[in-house]
């Protein structure tokens, strides 16, 4: 039995009357690559930062290697250091080169010395096939390298689980497989990821599991054989059916 | 008709002297603003309710009212309480706490531009808020205010003349013993004028010079978006 590195129970988030999701369950087991797909507002996004604890849940709890990181009295800061986090529109420090943005954790979360943090952070953008832009600043990357430096920023903490934000939804169709690639690489070196996108190309690919969301429910969750080709319910074959080829199209000219 | 430019060789060195002054009191009003300043837009931004509103108050007062009131209130007024400041120091103390009103609101401003987003980067990775926000929203934040926070240094050294009338000894208060001393009011503050005119420029070069030498490559392009 793989074990599980993170379990949602009972999940719920609410913005005032606006209930975002309810009782909601999931597990991830060590080395896992998860693709969450839906509708938007359907609660994707809030679920990862929920995760993150960059949003309260209302109720319900979540573990991280068996440590509930919902529990009162949490040291916040250093449960996100285990979590990873890469942004829709990249998030990165402008004022900071591509060696900065990743260096800076490491300087001051980890307190590396700056020789250690320099090398580590150069591993890590080398890791995304970016050492040679070291020296560049995010205003003078394109968003394909912005994101993959994103990446290299949340792995160069050295995370127990990955989690995704629609990451190639900000970026032009020909900037998309660049970052795709960079995720493709890591799941296969067994990171634990937990993905929203609605790249299907990717989901068909790389996902262990497809979980299927909408209006704050899980509707359905198995492997990408199960949900493309025998989805339970018509409402996950209607929507996949739909997705596919609005940026199944994407996906051929990006290519 | 140029006969005015004759009073520099005649009070030049007076003129001088009050320069000086009026640098001085430019430049220390223009510290205790920044540092004050600072602190109430860190605690407009990311302070508890109460301390947001006593913020708030403090612009509101700073901003509602004329910076000679505040100056009279502290060299006239607070000695009857019992605290009493020269005039230099009374001078200081109102340029510096009238400034801070202002700077606020233009560190505020650009705090709340790179705000919220910036932050949950900076925690999505361990950083605390309080090391987010001065290693990565500060150093942002002040580039992306510099160009209308510059407006600041050059109305403050304007507004300093104002001092004169608590008998500080700056350009302005210079200028009137010059012009009782030969009744030419129009010669005499014109040459007072120029001086003005001509520091204004110098710190103008300066703020703009900090403007280029602060640039993010890129970033300009970043922030227009």
């Amino acid at each position: 039995m793989p074990e599980p590195i993170l379990t949602i129970k009972n999940l719920t988030k609410k913005y005032g009357e606006n209930v975002i999701f309810q009782n909601l369950d999931l597990t991830v087991n060590e080395g896992d690559t998860i693709v969450i797909i839906g509708p938007s507002g359907t609660g994707k996004s809030t679920l990862l930062r929920c995760i993150n604890l960059l949003t309260r849940p209302d109720d319900g709890q979540i573990w991280l290697d068996n440590k509930e990181i919902t529990a009162r009295g949490t040291d916040e800061d250093k449960v996100r250091q285990h979590i990873g986090m890469v942004f829709q529109n990249f998030l990165l420090f402008n004022h900071l080169t591509a060696l900065g943005n990743v260096k800076l954790g490491l300087d001051k979360v980890k307190k590396m010395s700056d020789k250690e943090a320099t090398e580590k952070a150069m591993h890590e953008l080398a890791r995304v096939g970016l050492a040679d832009r070291a020296d560049h600043y995010p205003g003078q990357l394109s968003g394909g390298q912005q994101q993959r430096v994103g990446i290299a920023r949340a792995l160069a903490m050295d995370p127990r689980i990955m989690l995704f934000d629609e990451p190639t939804s900000a970026l032009d169709p020909e900037l998309i497989g660049e970052v795709l690639e960079v995720m493709r690489q890591l799941a296969l070196e067994g990171m634990t990821m937990l993905v929203v996108t609605h790249e299907m190309g990717f989901a068909r690919e790389v996902a262990d599991r497809i979980v299927f969301m909408e209006k704050g429910y899980i509707v359905e969750q198995g492997s990408p054989n199960e949900m493309f080709n025998h989805p339970k319910f018509p409402r996950t074959r209607e929507f996949l059916w739909k997705i596919t080829e609005l940026y199944g199209k994407k996906e051929k000219e990006a290519d | 008709m140029l006969t005015w430019l004759g009073y520099f060789e005649r009070f030049g060195k007076n003129f001088l002297h009050g320069a000086g002054v009026t640098l001085e009191l430019t430049a220390i009003g223009l510290a205790i603003g920044f540092v004050l300043g600072l602190l109430l837009a860190l605690a407009r931004c990311f302070g508890p309710k109460w301390l947001q509103q006593v913020a708030g108050a403090y612009i509101a007062v700073f901003r509602g009212t004329p910076l000679l009131v505040q100056l009279f209130i502290i060299y006239y007024g607070l000695p009857e309480i019992g605290i009493a400041f020269s005039q230099n120091m009374a001078a200081y103390l109102a340029l510096g706490l009238n400034s801070a009103a202002y700077q606020a609101e233009y560190l505020r401003g650009s705090i709340n531009a790179i705000g919220a987003a910036q932050m949950q980067a900076g925690r999505s990775i361990g950083l605390s808020k309080w090391q987010t926000i001065r290693y990565v929203i500060l150093p942002q934040a002040l580039r992306l205010a510099l160009p209308s926070w510059s407006n600041e240094p050059i109305s403050l050294l304007k507004t300093t003349a104002v001092v004169f009338l608590i008998a500080v000894q700056d350009l302005m208060a210079e200028g009137k013993r010059a012009a009782t001393a030969t009744f030419d009011f129009v010669g005499v503050y014109l040459a007072v004028a120029l001086v003005y005119l001509v520091m204004v420029f110098a710190l103008d070069a300066l703020l703009k010079f900090l403007e280029r030498k602060t640039k993010i490559p890129g970033m300009d392009i970043e922030t227009s978006r």
